[in-house]
């Protein structure tokens, strides 16, 4: 694999190593888990907590998304947590994802926090189903409600379908296919199928399936589309010296960052001269690999953030995987399943285990860096964790310590 | 002819008149408190109900109740559901017939009562259910139904009767709901409504006149969707350039799912890149969606898509 990727060295934090993740925790992943988004949480939370073999009353901060119902400090006082000293929110959907973590880090870095929980818990399929997009929304005379102004009187209103319209520009000028599409599909079945945890376990697909399932929004099929799940994950940021002290080997963050373009949208990146990537994501994989002094061709494995297929392609290309627009043979060689040169989503990701924002894939790469997780990557060094697409984003690079 | 065999509205009409339930006598005979909590509820302030004095120099010669108040006698207070059900009448009746036939959904259309006399605090009432009359099968905006009447005789302590009430309700089999469509007989959900404020209603105005209109600063550059800075100048500065409307397709997609009312599916949109130079997103019309292609010569137009409600439409440019 030889793609001329540059990474630019001024981009380069001094985030690499002074943090890691020191314990992770999830419930299981349903479709009704029978009981509140806070408990949930709870549950996430203090399984974190005994997996790093740390107390509730050790927790000094918490990190978590904006969109999440369950506050920090309801959360905090439920299991008995200690006084706070740092508690963030990160906006705009699962972009949050692995920008949680970021922060965390630079917290524990800093000394401003030592122990900082990041935290996602929902009831997305029983309570409000995402997929279902912004048909119900009350017009407010803000700016982030005009947004969806431009596009929801004519019915453009899904998640599902502001990726589609991007997707399909990808395909008129690369020449990607809706098969193409699918084999990222079939990849995530496969390695969900084997994992327990997923709630597709035992329930590959083949790309005959994928073409044979029904048109959501063309040219996105049913099973271009993540899944809508209940659930929590949570997981626990302390310092890198602290963290070899504890139970679990750390997940040492080698790098960690954000990324919003200067033509970013919500959503809808429609209007920049080329629409056919993803420049946030670009963004925050030169900040990763020049923090982490790491390139391509260091990475093992990657949790590649998988709410519809089209975008898991584009990402690749941006994290210089492949050349732009190469991704589709890329992805028809085999290299993203197990076996392959970058094996994605190992769980199973949000197509195969479940859609918890983004959270459970940095659990997943937490397990492939202590050698824990059921699809297990030969010889990891290096995993690459990516959050929400076409949103504002983030991403991780962890590694052994 | 075996009763099994009977149709159903005979079966129905053979259970007309009969008792349903048991009869039930109020908790409580009429009393000056719950007169009074009704009054201050509906802000009645008729001294007849409440002032002792007044009432008696009054045509009833003493505290009376309100007749409305006819229904809140005898209700028979909370129950839990295990309760509520050791009490429901038994055997054969008018509305268990018709949920078995599917006619499962109900609602109340109308209800009348006729007053024998003004009740008197001490009157303690019983009252008595029974099926007056079913109609025939009826096609209605909600669906095929029945109409029935349900009579309820209110009597006092004397077996005398002193009130009734009629109520009607329709029993009727809910229709499909189609895709993309609502109920029938429902009102039609309009399309979503763009939020206006200072930045963009220059936009929605001008469609609604029949304009596309995109902001441009002064220095020359177009901004779509708008705002109130110009990113090249930092111009807080602007005016609305009317655009000559012909584009081409930039990119579009096809929805099929979820189907929201009230927009039809397969629900063609696109973004349009316009002539001048900004893209749109908007829906083409009047074309089949196999025979869109990226780069496809379009141009606008402004519908009506509901009642005084225009917006702005693509179709493909002729010639």
């Amino acid at each position: 694999m030889s793609v001329d990727f540059k990474v630019v060295s001024h981009f380069a934090s001094d985030l690499r190593d002074r943090a890691a993740i020191a314990g992770i925790g999830a419930t299981e992943f349903s479709k009704d888990s029978g009981r509140s988004e806070m408990r949930l949480a709870v549950e996430a939370v203090t399984a974190a907590l005994e997996d790093a073999g740390l107390e509730p009353a050790d927790v000094d901060g918490y990190s978590v998304f904006s969109m999440d119902n369950n506050p920090a400090i309801e959360v905090n006082r439920q299991i008995g947590g200690g006084d706070l000293r740092f508690f963030g929110r990160v906006h705009y959907g699962g972009g949050a994802a692995c920008a949680t973590v970021l922060q965390a880090a630079m917290a524990v870095a800093t000394g401003v926090a030592n122990t900082v929980v990041c935290y996602r818990a929902m009831n997305e399929r029983s309570m409000q189903r995402f997929g279902a997009g912004v048909q119900d929304r009350r017009p407010m005379p803000t700016a982030e409600s005009a947004h969806f102004g431009w596009y929801a009187p004519y019915g453009l209103l899904t998640p599902a379908s502001w990726v589609a319209m991007s997707a399909r520009r990808y395909m008129h000028e690369y020449g990607a296919t809706s098969e193409d599409f699918g084999r990222v599909s079939v990849a995530d079945r496969k390695h969900a199928a084997t994992n327990p945890a997923a709630w597709f376990y035992q329930q590959p697909i083949s790309l005959e399936d994928h073409q044979r399932s029904r048109w959501i929004i063309d040219p996105l099929r049913l099973l271009d589309c993540c899944q809508e799940s209940d659930g929590a994950v949570a997981v626990v940021v302390t310092s890198a010296e602290r963290a070899r002290d504890l139970r679990q080997p750390p997940a040492m963050i080698r790098a960690a960052a954000q990324g919003a373009s200067h033509e970013q949208q919500m959503m809808t990146g429609f209007y920049a001269d080329r629409i056919t990537g993803l420049p946030e994501m670009g963004l925050v994989a030169q900040q990763l690999y020049a923090t982490a002094g790491l390139t391509p061709d260091d990475i093992q494995t990657a949790i590649i953030y998988d709410h519809f297929t089209p975008f898991v392609l584009i990402q690749l290309e941006e994290f210089g995987f492949c050349k732009k627009g190469e991704a589709k043979d890329f992805i028809r060689d085999g290299n993203i399943e197990l076996g392959g040169r970058l094996p994605i989503n190992t769980h199973g990701g949000q197509l195969g285990e479940a859609y918890i924002h983004g959270m459970n894939g940095i659990n997943e790469a937490v397990r492939q860096v202590r050698g824990t997780a059921v699809n297990p990557v030969k010889d990891v060094e290096h995993v690459v964790v990516t959050a929400g697409t076409g949103v504002p984003t983030s991403g991780l690079i962890l590694g052994r310590d | 002819m075996k009763k099994s065999e009977t149709p159903l509205l005979d079966q129905m009409r053979q259970l007309t008149g009969a008792p349903v339930g048991e009869p039930n006598t109020a908790r409580d005979p009429v009393n000056q408190a719950m007169i009074r909590h009704w009054c201050d509820a509906v802000d009645d302030r008729n001294p007849v109900y409440t002032d002792p004095e007044f009432a008696e120099k009054s045509v009833h010669g003493g505290i009376v109740a309100p007749p409305t108040m006819l229904q809140a006698w005898t209700m028979p207070g909370l129950m839990s559901r295990e309760e509520r059900e050791a009490r429901a009448p038994r055997g054969p009746s008018v509305l268990r017939l018709l949920d078995e036939a599917g006619f499962t959904s109900v609602v109340a259309t109308n209800c009348t009562q006729a007053y024998k006399r003004y009740l008197r605090p001490g009157d303690l009432l019983t009252v008595s259910h029974s099926i007056e009359a079913v109609s025939d099968e009826k096609k209605t905006a909600l669906g095929v139904g029945h109409f029935v009447t349900q009579l309820t005789c209110y009597r006092d302590q004397n077996g005398e009767e002193v009130a009734t009430m009629r109520f009607r309700l329709l029993k009727f089999r809910p229709t499909e709901r189609s895709a993309g469509a609502e109920r029938r007989g429902a009102p039609k959900r309009s399309r979503p409504v763009p939020s206006i404020n200072h930045d963009n209603r220059f936009f929605w105005d001008g469609v609604q006149a029949g304009r596309l209109l995109i902001q441009r600063c002064f220095c020359g550059k177009l901004r779509h969707p708008p705002g109130p800075m110009c990113p090249v100048c930092r111009s807080l500065e602007w005016e609305a350039a009317e655009a000559c409307g012909r584009g081409t397709v930039y990119s579009y997609v096809v929805a099929h799912h979820p189907p929201i009312p009230p927009f039809e599916y397969p629900n063609l949109i696109v973004l349009v890149e316009l002539e001048e130079g900004v893209r749109i997103v908007s829906n083409l019309v009047d074309i089949e969606p196999e025979e869109v292609e990226i780069g496809m010569a379009v141009r606008a137009r402004f519908d009506e898509v509901e009642p005084d409600r225009i917006l702005l439409q693509f179709e493909r440019a002729k010639g």
